[in-house]
């Protein structure tokens, strides 16, 4: 598998290798090898003198005076760092005071939300990495004018050795002097140790395509680019939801309904203390006593409109469903259950208000206590209500007086 | 980069136009040949130590920082501990590399792309650090200020706010300051190789650089802004770092003299790392013609200057500590020399100030077995000094209630081990793929590198 890979690299590097592609036949530039700085400054400033203009020279590290023996002029480089850098520090200035200052302020000790002295820091640094990151890029994209693969001076001798230890001059064939024989007779005379001629790449000339411009290898890059994009994606959106990414959902604590190790009952919920009683609790007095022992007190309420729309809201939702909506024990549960009684009997209709409240309180038979659906007063309110119906369902003509 | 002065009485040049070639065979050595057994024993270890910090990191990630020795009181324990001590071991390679260029110390070319690489590594080192030490790295996006769905942003009052900023342009500026200085050495390797997939990779990376001297103009220009934006960037990086600590408002942390306290020790930390490393890097890649004795000496001189300077600011707390008659500040330094954390303390003075004075001595500064005890004692110590600031400090504070020790635990020293195997790690594949110095840097500064005649008004 390895081997395979290895093979077609070998294979790319032999045949299709855009920056080794052909040489043409067009002389792209006379170069000249040097043995010593001396020697390469003293050509440079001849060249430069004999009135070429595209001609440069080439050394494996930069050689003290050669910009001027080669009359270039100064290097505006710095003039693009300082715009740059100045654009970091408005960028910063502005970020701080439209995210601190504008959009989201913190209040702390009572501190300004956008004060110069604490954005310094920020500021400072935004200006050096905008500053740092534009040199490099202007110098490598604009005055360098690379990636350059395609140069027709890379892997001939020349290069090579001009990377190495030799010093090295070359004039272009575009330069409105240029006359090979003239230069080549020029640079041995200045004790040039090898004189060639390069050959401009056929890619340069335009004559074949780059390989790296067909559409087909275009094409596969868009879609590995676009295929890792799209793994990328879903891969961390899944990720990011796995443990131990639990985002602070699992915390470890009992929550309500759930088992518990540390008591022995397993509950996780937990009971009152005994004896406990809730805010605005009265015992009930009579609580599991037979009817017969109950010596209530008169109904507290009043007699009034207000009681008793209460009454009949109360009774309507828990009465009704069983004794029905006039009390006759009429309701539609009848025949499932025990039938409900009546409330219209002779004896309820005798009982005091005492007895009815306190079977509310209590329950009977299978009617179970309504102590905790139902608020005194609610209960004391329903009593009345029923008096009420007992009253209308057993009207006499003097009622109507 | 252009001197005319010769670079160094031991380079053993005899007929001078082969030397070139020699510099490039001798530094590019380690990358093209097969590596060693001794290289493969030095990176067993270090992937050693890095496998058991992946794994303590792992724990941390999916426990918790629980794990951790840091409690209620000493919050910040060996997690900014080491932050501090590897950013501050970055700084040396900043210094050497920019500070050194721009007071044009011709002897750092030797050391500066190696220095360089290691400001890079240690920098990733101490990131490590604080990512972990927010307890769930993965939402650590949140650092920076990005347009997210809660519509807040960071709060650009907070130092530690300031620190982000100001270690990932540090990190990012170091990166791109050495990958600019690889170009050159990438052309000269694509040169060289022979072979076709190696051809691939240099020539993609040299950017096709060809040596042209109307490239190298603006080279060498970007080369000194960058350097001159570095200078005031390493320097504000460890202000900014120290900025954590003294804007609270911690007896022992809340001094004014920490910026340049901080920077100081830094320096002194990193030369001590570098030194450690380089003595070793020159003696296995046989590169002590380039890497000289009088490179080390002059190392060593800054050693003894940076750690007197540290020395200074630790007699000068004391000094403030008793001059600001404040009692909370009187007991914080008393605690740090006599409390239960004394040893810490009189390791930090030992090794920081007691040792390196040994430097005084020249035939101490040239030797290498004993220079080596010494900077690692450095090493040790200036580790010594962040856990003597960060823990001494918070572990007695205000309210006496609320005292208490720190003890770390495996996970603690785990994590430590790991990323000096990491640190290493990376400096071991550093030097194996490459140039550990840089080439076209050492060419210009070789002898008979510049011509000789009365050079017109030069550049520089």
């Amino acid at each position: 598998m390895i081997k395979k890979i290895v093979n077609i690299f070998k294979k790319v590097n032999e045949d299709q290798n855009p920056w080794k592609d052909e040489k043409s036949d067009k002389v792209y530039a006379v170069a000249a090898l040097f043995n010593t700085p001396d020697e390469i400054i003293h050509a440079a400033e001849k060249v430069s003198n004999s009135g070429y203009n595209d001609f440069d020279v080439n050394t494996p590290y930069p050689v003290h005076g050669m910009d001027d023996a080669m009359k270039l002029k100064p290097t505006r480089l710095g003039w693009f760092s300082f715009a740059l850098g100045l654009t970091g520090t408005l960028t910063a200035l502005g970020m701080i005071f439209y995210m601190n200052g504008i959009d989201y302020n913190n209040i702390i000790g009572g501190k300004p939300f956008f004060n110069f002295p604490s954005s310094v820091p920020v500021t400072f640094a935004l200006t050096i990495l905008f500053t740092g990151l534009t040199t490099v890029g202007v110098l490598i994209a604009l005055f360098s004018k690379l990636p350059w693969l395609n140069n027709p001076l890379l892997d001939s001798e020349y290069s090579k050795a001009t990377s190495q230890d030799k010093f090295g001059i070359y004039i272009k064939s575009t330069d409105s002097k240029f006359n090979q024989s003239e230069i080549e007779t020029m640079f041995s005379s200045l004790g040039s140790s090898a004189v060639s001629l390069i050959y401009d790449s056929k890619v340069n000339e335009k004559k074949i395509k780059t390989p790296i411009f067909e559409t087909g290898f275009i094409k596969i890059l868009i879609g590995v680019g676009v295929g890792t994009a799209v793994i990328t994606y879903f891969t961390l959106n899944w990720v990011i939801f796995q443990m131990p990414f639990d985002w602070m959902v699992i915390q470890p604590k009992v929550l309500p309904q759930e088992k518990s190790k540390i008591f022995a009952d397993g509950f996780g919920m937990r009971e009152p203390v005994p004896g406990t009683v809730a805010r605005g609790f009265m015992p009930y007095e009579y609580k599991g006593m037979p009817d017969s022992l109950v010596k209530l007190l008169a109904n507290p309420l009043p007699v009034n409109e207000k009681t008793l729309l209460t009454g009949q809201k109360r009774y309507d939702t828990y009465c009704s469903p069983c004794h029905g909506n006039y009390g006759k024990g009429d309701s539609r549960l009848r025949g499932q259950f025990p039938n409900p009684p009546t409330l219209m009997s002779e004896k309820v209709l005798n009982w005091t208000d005492g007895n009815i409240y306190h079977i509310i309180t209590n329950g009977q038979n299978v009617m179970a206590s309504y102590a905790k659906q139902i608020s005194r007063d609610d209960r004391w309110a329903i009593v009345h209500y029923i008096r009420a119906l007992q009253r209308s369902q057993n009207a006499k003509d003097s009622d109507l007086n | 980069m252009s001197y005319d002065a010769t670079y160094t009485k031991e380079l053993p040049l005899v007929p001078e136009r082969n030397s070139f070639k020699e510099i490039d065979d001798v530094i590019l050595k380690p990358v093209d040949s097969k590596p060693t057994k001794k290289w493969w024993i030095a990176i067993s270890i270090s992937g050693t130590a890095l496998a058991i910090g992946l794994f303590c990191w792992t724990m941390t990630v999916l426990y918790g920082i629980g794990l951790w020795g840091n409690n209620n009181t000493v919050a910040w324990g060996f997690d900014i501990v080491n932050f501090v001590f590897w950013i501050g071991i970055g700084h040396a390679g900043t210094l050497i590399s920019a500070i050194l260029f721009l007071f044009r110390q011709k002897w750092r070319t030797a050391i500066a792309r190696f220095a360089e690489a290691m400001t890079i590594f240690a920098v990733l080192c101490a990131t490590m650090f604080v990512a972990l030490h927010t307890g769930r790295p993965w939402l650590d996006g949140y650092l920076f200020p990005y347009p997210n769905q809660n519509a807040i942003w960071v709060n650009f009052l907070s130092p530690l706010n300031w620190d982000v900023f100001a270690v990932n342009t540090y990190f990012i500026i170091s990166f791109v300051f050495w990958t600019i200085g690889l170009i050159p050495d990438f052309a000269t390797m694509r040169d060289r190789t022979k072979s076709g997939i190696k051809k691939i990779v240099y020539s993609v990376l040299s950017l096709g650089w060809s040596n042209s001297n109307r490239n190298w103009q603006h080279y060498e220009r970007a080369y000194l802004i960058l350097a001159g934006i570095s200078t005031p960037l390493v320097l504000s990086v460890h202000t900014i770092v120290s900025f954590d600590f003294a804007v609270s408002i911690l007896p022992g942390w809340h001094t004014t003299i920490f910026p340049p306290y901080f920077v100081a020790g830094a320096i002194f930390s990193g030369f001590g790392m570098v030194l450690t490393v380089m003595i070793f890097v020159r003696k296995i890649f046989d590169m002590e013609h380039i890497i000289t004795l009088d490179h080390i000496e002059k190392m060593n001189k800054i050693l003894l200057a940076t750690g007197t300077m540290v020395g200074y600011a630790y007699g000068m707390e004391m000094f403030m500590a008793w001059y600001s008659g404040y009692i909370f500040e009187q007991f914080t330094f008393l605690n740090r020399a006599f409390g239960p954390y004394w040893w810490a303390y009189w390791i930090m003075v030992a090794c920081n100030v007691g040792f390196p004075q040994l430097f005084w001595f020249k035939k101490i500064r040239r030797s290498i077995p004993i220079m080596f005890i010494l900077v690692l004692l450095v090493n040790v110590g200036m580790w010594f000094e962040r856990f003597v600031i960060i823990v001494t400090s918070l572990h007695r504070d205000f309210l006496p209630s609320s005292w208490a020790m720190y003890y770390p635990t495996i996970y603690d020293f785990g994590i430590l081990l790991g990323s000096f195997g990491l640190f290493f790690t990376l400096i071991l594949l550093f030097v194996r793929v490459l140039p550990s110095v840089a080439i076209s840097e050492i060419k210009a500064v070789a002898p008979g590198a510049q011509p000789s005649h009365k050079h017109e008004g030069g550049s520089h």
